[in-house]
């Protein structure tokens, strides 16, 4: 049964404006820009059919071979398309300026797209890498017949929420159990001699999560999140492919910090440190400490799906809720680095 | 896995990959004189400041191979050219382009810790001497006609083009399905003990398997 936090994700769509890019435009004047309603959960190269025809007139002759630009840094296709506009949108636009290109793919920093079927592959790849990291195993995904998978696939690319639904449990994956709710919302039994009975598709108490984490990294403190400057390339971002390791501890909350930090261990949390110092483990010294402390990494603001998260939500929560259809949970973080 | 000295279940943990990649590092240094070593390289991140040193990767680059013209069906390594009078240990192991009829192919291999699966990943890409990146049809006329056919027959091997997980570029990944249990079968031939495989021979036993594909072949001393 879908809830509500997820039927808005499924819904979350971001407005383009798509602008030809000036060397592909062989026709005067020059078409206006195309406006497309793009959801947040799809794909970049799965809007063509609907980019294209405003402006195949004004195309130069030729093979196609379209990709995609945010003030001139070249989009990653494979990543959805509300993780890029999180990530690189610090104050987010509205309508998100893009240009189109559909020559001079640059195939020296993008792997190349063949259309749906890049997409789709990249799909189940990477839903095929979250099963394997939630049940151990990737087999219900490998064992799934070729028209489930198709269906699938389909349900994703129509946001068709109630499709997916239908479908997505033939995955049998892992659940985490919320941690803030006192009884369990599904009827099937829980497994209580731990997470060894992977197929039941009940409550387990699933020890790691898929996670990718996008890092853009500041070095002063910011009065307005639109004074942050654009990223130049893609190595201005860090981005960790890494689950996080859920910890259930009595009494205790794991939040979506506590994920995050787990992840930049040695940046921000207990074992930060700037480099060329030793890790100081007993540290009475209060002066000292509180110069490490000045020291550390700070989060400084992390999105997921277009929301602006409270740290402190557990981290249950966030997955269950917020996480992709491929069963990947997306953060783009804001972070200000460590000062010397 | 028990003392993280042993693998039993054909992964790895992340600091199992460190132990393991240097220990095949120094074999290789050791044993496989004719290539280059290869080196370790941390995760230094630029952007986050990181500096660590337990985490990295595995790099041998700039390996030359001359596109040879001719058929060489007993020599099923690569054809590397080598310049026999560098002594010095020195980093940069400059190698010499021998005939200059044939195009230098210039090729990288990263050896790459994947935390989804536990088992390591190899990544490559081969170029011409002016960065061009080459396709993987003539990548494959570089490797010996054996890893073509093993690529070809083969259920188990994958080569796909993928975004390297730290450098931001497009690099060919060589994935074969169901490393932890090969690793496993490994295991258990090679040790009388069930299926305990020590860290330290990890990367040697399965870049015995996973170098044959892009022609890479290691000396049988490195598995002792």
């Amino acid at each position: 049964m879908a809830n509500e936090a997820v039927k808005y994700v499924w819904e979350g769509a971001i407005p383009l404006q798509i602008h030809l890019h000036k060397s592909d435009v062989a026709s005067h004047p020059s078409p206006p820009p195309a406006l497309v309603l793009a959801p947040r959960i799809g794909y970049l190269p799965l809007l063509i059919p609907h980019i294209k025809p405003y402006f195949k007139d004004s195309l130069p002759p030729g093979e196609d071979s379209i990709w995609f630009d945010y003030k001139g840094v070249p989009l990653k296709w494979y990543i959805p398309t509300g993780v890029l506009f999180d990530l690189l949108c610090a104050e987010p636009e509205r309508p998100w300026n893009l240009t189109v290109h559909f020559r001079g793919y640059p195939s020296n920093i993008l792997i190349p797209c063949e259309g749906e079927d890049s997409v789709k592959w990249n799909f189940v790849n990477s839903l095929k890498e979250a099963q394997y990291i939630i049940n151990g195993n990737c087999k219900n995904v490998m064992n799934m017949s070729q028209s489930d998978q198709e269906d699938l696939w389909t349900s994703v690319m129509n946001g068709d929420l109630d499709a997916y639904t239908k479908l997505s449990p033939k995955l049998k994956m892992a659940t985490i159990e919320d941690e803030f709710s006192r009884k369990a919302s599904l009827s099937s039994p829980q497994s209580r001699q731990g997470a060894t009975e992977m197929d039941v598709a009940g409550q387990i108490k699933t020890a790691r999560v898929p996670v990718r984490l996008y890092v853009r990294s500041i070095n002063q403190d910011f009065e307005n999140i639109e004074d942050v400057p654009g990223i130049d390339t893609w190595d201005d971002i860090s981005y960790l492919n890494r689950p996080v390791e859920f910890l259930r501890e009595e009494g205790k909350c794991f939040t979506l910090r506590n994920a995050i930090e787990s992840l930049l261990p040695e940046f921000i949390g207990d074992r930060a440190q700037t480099s060329g110092e030793e890790r100081s483990r007993d540290d009475d010294n209060t002066e000292e400490a509180d110069g490490l402390l000045r020291e550390m990494g700070e989060i400084k603001l992390a999105r997921i799906q277009g929301i602006e998260m409270k740290l402190e939500i557990p981290f249950s929560w966030v997955v269950n809720n917020l996480m992709n259809p491929e069963f990947y949970l997306h953060i783009s973080v804001l972070v200000k680095a460590p000062q010397r | 896995m028990n003392s993280g000295r042993e693998v039993s279940d054909g992964r790895l943990t992340v600091e199992g990959f460190s132990v393991a990649a240097r220990a095949f590092a120094d074999k290789w240094k050791i044993h496989n004189q004719s290539f280059p070593p290869w080196s370790w390289v941390p995760l230094i991140n630029r952007t986050l400041h990181l500096s660590n040193q337990e985490e990295g990767y595995l790099s041998l680059e700039e390996i030359l191979i001359l596109s040879s013209l001719e058929e060489s069906p007993e020599d099923e390594s690569l054809n590397v050219a080598t310049d026999c009078l560098e002594k010095e240990e020195s980093v940069d192991h400059t190698i010499l382009v021998q005939n200059q009829e044939n195009e230098a192919h210039y090729y990288d291999f990263h050896i790459v810790y994947s935390s989804s699966y536990k088992v390591p990943v190899l990544y490559f890409r081969g170029y011409c001497s002016g960065g061009q990146p080459l396709s993987l049809d003539v990548i494959k006329k570089d490797l010996p006609s054996c890893s073509v056919s093993l690529l070809h027959e083969s259920k188990w091997t994958f080569i796909t083009q993928e975004e390297h997980p730290y450098l931001n570029r497009p690099w060919f990944k060589l994935h074969p399905c169901g490393t932890e249990d090969w690793i496993k079968l490994l295991s258990q031939s090679s040790i009388s003990t069930g299926c305990q495989m020590p860290v330290d021979l990890y990367l040697v036993s399965w870049f015995s398997v996973v170098g044959q594909v892009v022609g890479l072949r290691i000396p049988l001393e490195m598995l002792n």
